[in-house]
């Protein structure tokens, strides 16, 4: 590669953390994300069923804190190519996410770096995800990367 | 609620029981309301076209969910996940049946907990990997 797409300005927005957005955990979200993924499971389903289960009542499932809404960057990059995919996604699971919990999120860019492939130039954008709830516990870590890339037509 | 499998009946190399998912497409219409993921390659096959995409595709987070899915009923309901990786490597399509599938790679015990690391995937129905992953769960341990 002969130069970086990767500017200083850039550069300084890695660990910069966004603003906190507190969002409440509903129970029919819950059930309504569940339905949507296809996944049965009681625990996410059935309030009553769950009941049973070991944490006494609904849990939210694994990717379920993908629909809370995240808090405004306090630094934004540019990004340098016009189009982006979801490159995938590292979770890290510490507590159960119930109905009636504040999680309070909180993210910041964590890496960026270049690679070459299928899509030509392409830049790894890495954030990370940082999930609270209301006991100052942190629930999921999550790192997720973007490709940012330019198209060819 | 399913059968609860142990830590005693899993090894290295043991097959966890597969999942399969039939995405359609008013499946990703829910998990765009569910989710909050509105981009419009996933429901809107003209836009999806004029972007150089064979149709509209799947949310690379529902595949992630998929192999939640995988995971969490592996686990089952004395179980625990406590780690998930996954990368999007091959687009999918609504109407192509996907198979979650895994393997026992590593167990062992660590802090009094039972760990069993596992390589987990979705393939299509050429037998391609699409979406490879990582999962991570604690187990009971037969008493």
């Amino acid at each position: 590669m002969t130069h970086s797409v990767i500017t200083k300005e850039m550069k300084a927005a890695i660990g910069v953390e966004s603003e906190p957005v507190v969002n409440e955990v509903e129970k029919g979200a819950i059930i309504k994300f569940a339905q949507a993924i296809g996944d049965q499971n009681p625990a996410f389903n059935n309030e009553q069923a769950a009941r049973n289960t070991k944490y006494g009542g609904l849990t939210a499932p694994p990717t379920f804190l993908r629909s809370m809404k995240l808090g405004k960057a306090r630094a934004e990059i540019v990004k340098p190519y016009s189009a982006t995919l979801d490159g995938g996604s590292k979770w890290e699971y510490f507590e159960p996410v119930r109905p009636g919990d504040q999680i309070t999120v909180t993210h910041y860019l964590a890496d960026l770096h270049e690679r070459q492939g299928k899509l030509g130039n392409m830049l790894m954008i890495v954030r990370e995800t940082k999930y609270t709830n209301q006991f100052d516990k942190i629930v999921v870590l999550q790192r997720s990367t973007e490709i940012n890339y330019q198209p060819t037509k | 609620m399913a059968q609860q499998i142990y830590f005693d009946d899993v090894e290295e190399g043991f097959e966890i029981p597969s999942l399969r998912k039939d995405p359609t497409t008013q499946q990703l219409v829910k998990y765009a309301g569910a989710s909050g993921d509105y981009y419009q390659i996933h429901y809107d096959k003209d836009f999806a076209l004029r972007n150089n995409l064979p149709d509209v595709i799947l949310h690379g987070a529902l595949k992630n969910a998929f192999l939640g899915q995988l995971m969490t009923d592996f686990a089952g309901p004395d179980g625990d996940l406590k780690a998930l990786h996954v990368q999007y490597r091959v687009m999918d399509i609504p109407g192509n049946p996907l198979l979650g599938r895994g393997i026992v790679r590593k167990k062992y015990v660590q802090d009094g907990k039972n760990f069993v690391e596992c390589e987990i995937w979705l393939e299509d129905q050429q037998g391609q990997i699409t979406t490879p992953g990582h999962g991570v769960v604690t187990l009971p341990a037969r008493a």
